[in-house]
């Protein structure tokens, strides 16, 4: 019974074979608060037209709408703000923001919400009892509830009626190594207007420019610390 | 409980004739061998799935075996079209056992239920 299987000895030469992302974690380790992943969104590169962010996340987590803005679950939105004093008028991706101290954990009453080491803000929905208490309380607006009975399910994204969900930063794609599939699909077939990584690595792209150029975050004054940070609104 | 005595009869008088429900008809697997041997499968997966469940999405630990994803990918059957076939339809692999032992697991409300959706799959 301990002799390896074929499986087992072609899955773990393949993990050796692989030439691992600086970023992914070997498999089998858990997520550590070593890292803490984030975003940087360059407002000035998001045009208001552009959908392609919204359209690729729809694709990577198989969600069916049913043709009801209000109620079809969204995990990225694009939001045209106009400063009325200026007339500047700017477009922005806006997703869960994967607070340092998220709002929707602090009220679940299960347990369900939770921030994972690496600061990923997801929903565990095997015990959500679906009482939408994070949706009240994220100020971002981030969550959506599946109202209706799901099929189709992306085998990486399980979603079903009765619970809550949102944004989870493409989870499943940064523990292989990979972007968020917004970042990708953005650099890809539009301007590039976000970058994915560590903020807690002072080597990475996106702690390095943090830390030299002028960023906000969306409310920062409510002290949520998100881990999304823009520029140019 | 009553669900694995149920089982342990089921394993020993699987020849029996006078049986009132249908046997279990289980579809054969893709892949050589189960995670475990398949007297451990059946009667611990539940937990080594819940066990699973939670490592996986609540502490980040990939790639560990007791996978749902990864059950699904060996359990689901094909047609001879080679299209998958729901592990939950009637008389498949996780079905036909369930609805023998009389227990309905919730999994896939929300769980692919074949290795690709099946809309993809048929594409
Ligand atoms: C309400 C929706 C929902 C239901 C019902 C549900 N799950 Fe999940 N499950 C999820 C989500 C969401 C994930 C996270 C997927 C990820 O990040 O890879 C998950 C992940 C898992 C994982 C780790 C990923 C994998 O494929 O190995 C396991 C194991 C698992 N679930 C087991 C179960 C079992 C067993 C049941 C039934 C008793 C169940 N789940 C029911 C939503 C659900
Ligand atoms: C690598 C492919 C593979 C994976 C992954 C896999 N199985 Fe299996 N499983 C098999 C094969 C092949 C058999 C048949 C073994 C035999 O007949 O000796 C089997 C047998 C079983 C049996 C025993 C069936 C019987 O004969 O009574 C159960 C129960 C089972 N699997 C459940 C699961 C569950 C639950 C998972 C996910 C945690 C899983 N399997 C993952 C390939 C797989
Ligand atoms: C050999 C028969 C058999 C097969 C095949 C089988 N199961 Fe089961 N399963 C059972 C039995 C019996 C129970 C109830 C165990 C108990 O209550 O202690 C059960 C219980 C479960 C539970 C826990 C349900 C609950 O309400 O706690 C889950 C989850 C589950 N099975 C998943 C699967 C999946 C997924 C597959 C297909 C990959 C599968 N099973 C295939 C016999 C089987």
């Amino acid at each position: 019974m301990n002799a390896l299987s074929r499986r087992q000895v072609i899955l773990t030469s393949g993990a050796i074979l692989m030439v691992a992302p600086a970023q992914a974690r070997s498999p089998g380790q858990p997520a550590s608060a070593r890292q803490r992943w984030g975003l940087l969104i360059d407002t000035a590169k998001c045009a208001p037209d552009c959908n392609v962010c919204v359209e690729s996340c729809k694709a990577e987590m198989g969600l069916s709408g049913h043709d009801r803005p209000l109620t079809d679950a969204q995990y990225l939105r694009k939001i045209n703000v106009k400063d009325p004093a200026t007339g500047a008028s700017h477009s922005l991706p806006v997703m869960c923001q994967h607070c340092a101290k998220p709002a929707c954990v602090d009220v679940c009453p299960t347990g369900a919400s939770f921030k994972r080491a690496d600061g990923i803000v997801l929903v565990d929905r095997h015990i959500c009892i679906g009482c939408r208490y994070c949706m009240m309380a994220c100020p971002y607006k981030a969550r959506s509830f599946a109202h209706e009975e799901q099929t189709d399910q992306q085998p990486h994204l399980p979603r079903g009626k009765g619970t809550v969900e949102g944004c989870t930063l493409c989870v499943h794609r940064v523990d292989q190594g990979l972007e968020p599939a917004c970042v990708e699909s953005c650099k890809a077939k539009a301007k590039g207007a976000m970058l994915f990584g560590d903020l807690n690595d002072p080597e990475s792209d996106i702690a390095k420019r943090v830390a030299r150029e002028a960023t906000t975050r969306i409310r920062a004054d409510l002290g949520l610390e998100p881990g999304v940070r823009y520029q140019g609104i | 409980m009553l669900a694995r005595l149920l089982l342990g009869v089921l394993m020993m008088a699987g020849a029996a004739a006078s049986f009132a429900a249908d046997l279990p008809t289980l579809p054969k697997a893709k892949g050589e061998a189960c995670i475990e041997a398949s007297a451990t499968m059946r009667r611990d997966h539940p937990d080594m799935l819940r066990h699973q469940r939670d490592d996986t999405l609540r502490q980040g630990i990939r790639g560990a075996k007791a996978s749902l994803k990864e059950c699904v990918a060996c359990h689901a059957a094909e047609t001879t079209e080679g299209r998958a076939i729901p592990v939950n339809d009637p008389g498949q692999f996780c079905q036909s056992c369930h609805a023998y032992a009389a227990v309905k697991p919730d999994c896939f409300e929300c769980h692919a239920t074949t290795p690709k959706p099946v809309k993809e799959a048929s594409r």
